[in-house]
């Protein structure tokens, strides 16, 4: 399966920001017609040393080749690409305020001159059918209006698109974080297409089981150097878990009894999404409830109702969230990592009618030790951390404030799996100390985390399964089609 | 020391120095004292506009308020008429300048919420019929303010005009509120992602809305004070804070993209505008030089401020 010649060759590449060691002297080739698996901790160095390669960071030091030339010094993005080397950024690359196709424009240049948007269209609208079958993506949308599942779509689809410039090297930066079970399938399958077809990718992801279902080999990364690679097959579950350095995963999570919780606690969040002909969803005290369905069925619709008291919903108490789609909804890009997580709490800090910013900050110092972010200094701006570390910000954000209800917006983007265990574990101690979690997750794992589940499609709720009935068959079936 | 350097306020002060040097240097000395004391009057009435327009524009993208002029007027011009002179009418006149101010603020943000109306539209469009309304009410002579007003407003304390004294505290004030206060939090978070800042539970509109109002009831106070510092209320007398107002708020290192700000820079970046000016003027530079000399000094203090790395 795997060919032999290498086609990007990395030697010692190094890489600080400040007193941060993201990268201590990376050696690493990637082969033609391979998928390599890159896996590793948040802030293990995956997004750098993939920033590194695709021209937008420049190396302290090592040498980088591919095709052969010697590119070390002069690799910028638009000289990345001239060379082959593509990339899908977890932080997403669209403009926001143009179309799908004068987004395709944007990378491939030699689309020029007369017709150039209906080329744009065809190169684009081809690439999604090719990819996601069925994707309901217009090439004339804005790409703000999309759900941020489908601008992942289209950012992937554009970094495949072939013109003038050939895409060789494809790098995938947690590509199906943000897409739901059926699309990230529809990835994958096409990644292997590809590499198939002689192309090379580079696949980061935290889900272990697209990482062994589509790659020839696995590299694993951690503190900023490559700790291991082998081939997939070398590898299982256990020693790849051990090899990063995190915990062994622990069997899926389990669940309290969860219809003990419904027959005594009292329900504090009654809520019905605003289409007709839907279910509706309630939460009793103490309970983790699941939102599941495909992505952007309308789950985080309802969860800002809920946030949001707004009509259709009955919410007893104050309401904290947990953003996913973290650049939109969460980070405060000009702030400090203290300033991003006390924001939700600042009510907590007033001494007298002022703010005691020294209490802040120590509150933040705390939250970074209990979730382990990943940062020598919480004074340092939010920007400085790599996504999956700002994703837990978030998370302190929210479990530090007083909000006695929880709404959690597909908030595992990006975040490794020892953290997500931990993270589980701080749920279930806060859902047991009273707190009522509502949890929109497109991954099946998250589900057994939760009392309830509730499943979505088109907007409404169409299955009510408490936790001895769901199974993932119960979930998909109803995800697909009108639940009896 | 390095700390230092990365205050954004910095470069508005050492404008401010470095031009009034320049001013000292040419004329040996003679008369920069009273050069300081006119800058720090003249300052006073710069930032207390500013830090209104500070706080708007820290809101983000957009918001701006360019109803300050007509709103300076028109509580300047009936605060004026009202009081007709009598000392005894002075806090009657203070408060009616402040509640024209609320009022403009109010329904600058009625419009801008209510008929979802972008900022800039709305202050504008408002600031033509408050400036009309100034014309109406101020039709006939001009009425001069009550002497103790006018005294107080020239005033000096040790040599330092009262007036400077008291906006100095005002400015104080501001960098609490800004800094200190879940109100001042809240506006500098709205500035950078209004979104975001909702979902963590900031109350974007009623900050919005209390923003608005503050500002116009600054520029309300700002037009009561100025008509008594300059013999009573003209229409004209809010022409230069349009512009001035925004000048001071970016030359003094706060973001005009929003999410960012400092009240220090206004200060600075107000006597630095004010003696900027003077410093043309004594070099005998005529009008039109004085203009192009203005923008570009402007440009490059702000080139010199962004140029250093910004810190919250």
């Amino acid at each position: 399966m795997s060919g032999t010649s290498p086609i990007v060759v990395l030697d010692g590449v190094e890489k600080s920001f400040g007193a941060v060691r993201a990268l201590t002297g990376v050696t690493l080739e990637l082969r033609r017609g391979e998928c390599l698996g890159l896996v590793g901790h948040n802030g293990a160095g995956k997004s750098t040393l993939m920033n590194v390669l695709s021209g937008n960071l420049s190396p302290d030091a090592g040498r980088i080749t591919v095709d052969g030339a010697d590119i070390t010094g002069r690799l910028t993005p638009q000289n990345a690409v001239a060379h082959g080397v593509r990339c899908v950024y977890q932080e997403l690359s669209l403009c926001p305020n143009l179309t799908v196709a004068e987004n395709a424009r944007i990378s491939h240049p030699s689309i020029a001159g007369v017709g150039w948007r209906r080329a744009a269209r065809e190169l684009i609208s081809g690439m999604l059918d090719q990819i996601f079958p069925g994707h309901g993506i217009s090439t004339d949308h804005l790409v703000g209006d999309l759900s941020i599942a489908r601008r992942q779509m289209v950012e992937i689809a554009r970094a495949f698109a072939v013109t003038r410039a050939e895409a060789k090297v494809v790098i995938l930066d947690e590509p199906t974080s943000s897409l739901d079970g059926v699309a990230a399938k529809k990835l994958l399958a096409y990644v292997r297409r590809y590499v198939d077809a002689g192309g090379t990718c580079v696949l980061i992801s935290h889900l272990l089981g697209e990482i062994f279902d589509t790659s020839d080999r696995i590299a694993v990364m951690r503190d900023g150097g490559v700790v291991a690679l082998d081939r997939a097959k070398a590898f299982d579950r256990n020693s790849l878990v051990a090899a990063m350095g995190s915990v062994a995963e622990r069997a899926p999570g389990q669940a309290r009894g969860g219809a003990a919780i419904r027959e005594t606690a009292s329900i504090v969040v009654q809520a019905r999404p605003r289409i007709p002909e839907t279910l509706s969803l309630a939460a009793h005290k103490g309970e983790v409830v699941g939102l599941a369905g495909l992505s952007g069925q309308g789950q985080t619709e309802l969860l800002v109702q809920v946030f949001d008291h707004a009509a259709g919903a009955q919410v007893s108490g104050e309401v904290a969230l947990v953003a996913g789609d973290r650049q939109t909804d969460g980070i405060f890009p000009l702030w400090s990592i203290a300033e991003n997580i006390s924001i939700g709490s600042l009510r907590r800090f007033l001494k007298g009618p002022f703010l005691d910013h020294v209490a802040a900050r120590a509150f933040a110092e705390e939250w970074r030790k209990r979730i382990g972010i990943r940062t020598p200094d919480v004074g340092q701006p939010i920007l400085s951390l790599s996504g999956g570390n700002q994703q837990k910000a978030l998370f302190a954000r929210a479990l530090g404030s007083p909000a006695e209800i929880i709404v959690m917006d597909d908030p595992m983007r990006g975040v490794d799996v020892g953290t997500k265990q931990e993270v589980y574990g701080m749920i279930r101690d806060e859902a047991a100390k009273g707190r009522t979690f509502l949890w929109y997750t497109t991954e099946m794992d998250e589900l057994t985390n939760c009392d309830h589940v509730y499943v979505f499609r088109e907007g409404g709720i169409v299955a009510d399964l408490p936790r001895a009935e769901m199974t993932e068959e119960r979930v998909l079936h109803a995800s697909f089609r009108a639940d009896a | 020391m390095t700390a230092l350097l990365r205050k954004p306020w910095l470069w508005a002060w050492l404008g401010a120095l470095a031009v009034w040097l320049a001013t000292a240097t040419f004329t040996h000395g003679r008369g920069s004292a009273e050069v300081l004391s006119a800058a720090l009057t003249f300052g006073a009435f710069f930032v207390i506009v500013a830090l209104g327009q500070m706080f708007v524009i820290t809101l983000g993208p957009g918001n701006v308020d360019l109803s300050i002029p007509a709103c300076m007027t028109l509580a300047g011009t009936v605060a004026m008429k009202t009081m007709d002179g009598a000392a005894s009418m002075i806090p009657l006149g203070l408060v009616l300048a402040l509640a024209i101010g609320a009022g403009v603020g109010v329904i600058n943000y009625a419009l801008i919420r209510l008929l979802r109306i972008p900022p800039i539209i709305a202050t504008l469009s408002s600031s033509f019929i408050f400036q009309s309304a100034a014309i109406w009410w101020n039709r006939g002579l001009r009425v001069k303010p009550p002497e103790a007003l006018a005294d107080f407003t020239t005033a000096k304390l040790a040599g330092v005009p009262v007036i400077a004294i008291a906006v100095v505290l005002m400015a104080v004030a501001g960098h609490v509120l800004l800094t200190r206060t879940i109100y001042g939090r809240g506006v500098v978070a709205i500035g950078q992602n209004m979104r975001a800042a909702h979902l963590a539970g900031v109350r974007v509109e009623r900050i919005r809305a209390a923003t608005y109002i503050m500002c116009a009831t600054l520029a309300g106070l700002c037009g009561y004070l100025l008509s008594a510092f300059s013999g009573g209320a003209a229409l004209n007398m809010g022409e230069e804070y349009l512009l001035s107002s925004i000048a001071v708020v970016v030359i003094g290192g706060t973001s005009v993209a929003g999410g960012f700000a400092n009240v220090p820079g206004l200060w600075g970046a107000a006597l630095f505008m004010f003696l900027l000016v003077t410093m043309l003027n004594t070099f005998g530079a005529g009008a039109g030089v004085r203009l192009v000399l203005t923008g570009l000094i402007i440009i490059g203090v702000i080139v010199a401020a962004s140029g250093g790395k910004r810190g919250t």
